[in-house]
């Protein structure tokens, strides 16, 4: 009896003194610097890779960065949970979002472009056959000069920052009609390049040779033509901050405008550099040239 | 005497002992039951705000067939009918669960009353492995093999109900299975003997004695999987298609509250109607797991009075 209660009183030492150590040593290499980023999954990437070269320069710092989605993301930063609230879409566009409770940081650019099954036959599709493809007027791929073969619409999930662009700028604000949802891009693709006669949209970064593309009103989806506006279908990547950010948030977005992370880091992950754009579009749609 | 008094009238270690256990079991279920009352109160309270604050009828939203809570529907209230959703979940059960059954009680039968040897060395094991698998896993087979194997088979996109209630299949066979199992390991054996002494062949002894003694148990390893089925999410996003859109037919994309709930929540904004008529989907789900358990309650209680009698 007695010999068990010394080894209790032992152990809870023992758990004492590792808790103790461990919290001291805590405050030791943590800095106690660390911001939160959530929200879209297609600006993921971006802001992963760039905080982890930012710890690596900047010891004791840590950039915490999660997905969920870009309604997340603008809920997230709305309530002053995270630090950064990342999204696809301009807080405006969201319902329930105050956007001048906000401040808003563009970070890159993204084209969208319609991907098809490979065996449809078509290569060019005009803005108006778009949209009635997508509002389900036009059923058949035969009727915009492809093969005898059903049109399969596949969309992504409502809400998504892709669909809302999609919608935007392919379909001049049109809502597409009820079909098939999928909620990523890998999958859109991957079921687009594996179901005869199906029609879908992904961010230029997710473009491969199992889909294929085509041209609108004769414009190819290639990054040149999104700089110069002659592509429409594009969006900002947002990073979206309280109105007065903390400094070490401050200078991590800094650390995504600048020039390094712009030229390299941007590329690299198949996103469009905002330094690189001709033009600069509002939340209501209006073009306006950088000078 | 002193002694002997002062230790009768003092509580004893022991008793110490099982009080201490006693408030730590208790404790223990305390938080359980806390945990499941606070997730009921969320959702409620989440659910409900659809139809409180947003002013949503009830018989719209579950009669409704458009989907599309950012707009307004047809007659100016925004579009939020999840008739196709509650249409797609209790469809793609209802029919793996019609698929799923004769095969699990014809494997039951066989583990249990055929070939017992066999069936504890080798299928048991076989279906307990079916049950670990992820249900990612199952997804994923079923879009790179159901799916296109419907699609050249019965036509359209091959995504729909029917890729969907396969996959849905697989997955609760298992559970339906060894549920069954127990459910015919637990009819007593002086039931076969009686049956056989009587002249019954071994086929007779099951189909009439056997399985009837065992229904009750059997009826609770289906709702079992019903519940499952039911509840499963991510196997069945990957094959239907999320199209909230009425079943046309077995082949047309439909979709499930579970599948339209994953893909939503992360779109929307708390406490917007969006995301409270997704909570509303929550609810029916949660209601109907209810449902689900209150069943194979009753059922157990009306199978242990059969058996009393």
């Amino acid at each position: 009896m007695k010999k068990s209660r010394v080894i209790q009183l032992l152990g809870l030492i023992l758990i004492g003194v590792l808790v103790g150590f461990g919290y001291h040593n805590r405050t030791q290499t943590n800095a106690g610097e660390s911001i939160t980023a959530v929200g879209s999954t297609a600006l993921q990437p971006l802001v992963e890779a760039a905080g982890e070269q930012y710890s690596t320069e900047h010891t004791g710092v840590f950039i915490n960065v999660q997905g969920g989605g870009s309604g997340t993301g603008l809920s997230q930063i709305q309530s002053g949970a995270v630090a950064i609230g990342n999204s696809d879409i301009f807080a405006e566009e969201q319902s329930g979002i105050d956007a001048s409770k906000l401040k808003d940081h563009r970070v890159a650019v993204v084209g969208i472009a319609p991907i098809i099954n490979k065996k449809t036959g078509v290569t060019n599709l005009t803005k108006a056959q778009l949209i009635k493809i997508f509002t389900g007027k036009i059923t058949n791929w035969k009727a915009v000069g492809g093969k005898n073969l059903p049109i399969v619409l596949i969309n992504r999930a409502q809400g998504s920052g892709t669909r809302k662009t999609f919608e935007s700028y392919a379909l001049d604000g049109r809502k597409s009609a009820d079909s098939q949802e999928q909620d990523s891009s890998g999958l859109a693709r991957s079921i687009v390049a594996s179901t005869p006669g199906a029609i879908s949209y992904v961010a230029f970064s997710y473009l491969d040779s199992s889909v294929a593309t085509v041209t609108v009103d004769g414009v190819k989806p290639t990054e040149a033509n999104v700089r110069n506006n002659h592509w429409k279908i594009w969006s900002y990547e947002h990073l979206y901050t309280g109105l007065h950010p903390n400094q070490l948030t401050n200078k991590f977005i800094n650390y995504i405008l600048s020039t390094a992370v712009q030229k390299k880091l941007v590329k690299q992950l198949g996103y469009i550099s905002v330094h690189d754009m001709q033009v600069q579009r509002s939340a209501t749609g209006k073009i306006s040239t950088v000078k | 005497m002193d002694k002997i008094r002062a230790s009768l009238l003092k509580k004893s270690v022991a008793t110490k002992i099982e009080r201490r256990g006693k408030i730590l079991s208790l404790s223990c279920l305390a938080l359980i039951i806390v945990v499941v009352f606070l997730i009921f109160y969320f959702v409620a309270s989440r659910g409900l705000a659809t139809f409180f604050e947003n002013h949503i009828n009830l018989w719209q939203f579950l009669s409704g067939t458009q989907w599309n809570p950012g707009t307004t529907g047809t007659n100016g209230q925004p579009a939020v009918g999840a008739l196709p959703m509650i249409v797609g979940s209790f469809l793609i059960t209802i029919l793996s669960a019609l698929i799923a059954t004769p095969f699990a009680i014809g494997t039951a039968v066989f583990m249990t009353e055929i070939s017992p040897k066999r069936g504890a060395q080798i299928l048991r094991p076989v279906t307990e492995l079916l049950v670990g698998i992820p249900s990612v896993v199952y997804g994923f087979i079923g879009l790179q093999v159901v799916v296109p194997f419907v699609r050249n088979t019965f036509g359209g996109s091959g995504y729909g109900i029917l890729s969907g209630t396969f996959v849905l299949f697989v997955m609760i066979l298992p559970t339906v299975t060894s549920m069954s199992a127990d459910a015919l390991n637990a009819v007593p054996r002086y039931y076969r003997e009686a049956s056989l002494a009587l002249g019954a062949t071994r086929w007779q002894t099951i189909y009439k004695v056997v399985l009837r003694a065992a229904i009750p148990g059997m009826l609770t390893a289906i709702v079992f999987g019903m519940a499952r089925a039911f509840g499963e999410a991510l196997a069945v996003q990957m094959v239907i298609g999320n199209a909230t859109l009425l079943p046309q037919n077995l082949v047309s994309p439909a979709s499930t509250l579970t599948s339209i709930l994953t893909m939503g929540i992360g779109n929307t904004v708390m406490g917007s109607l969006q995301n409270n008529a997704l909570w509303s989907l929550a609810m029916i789900l949660l209601l109907m797991s209810l449902v689900f358990n209150l069943v194979i309650r009753y059922i157990g209680r009306k199978g242990k009075l059969n058996n009393e009698r």
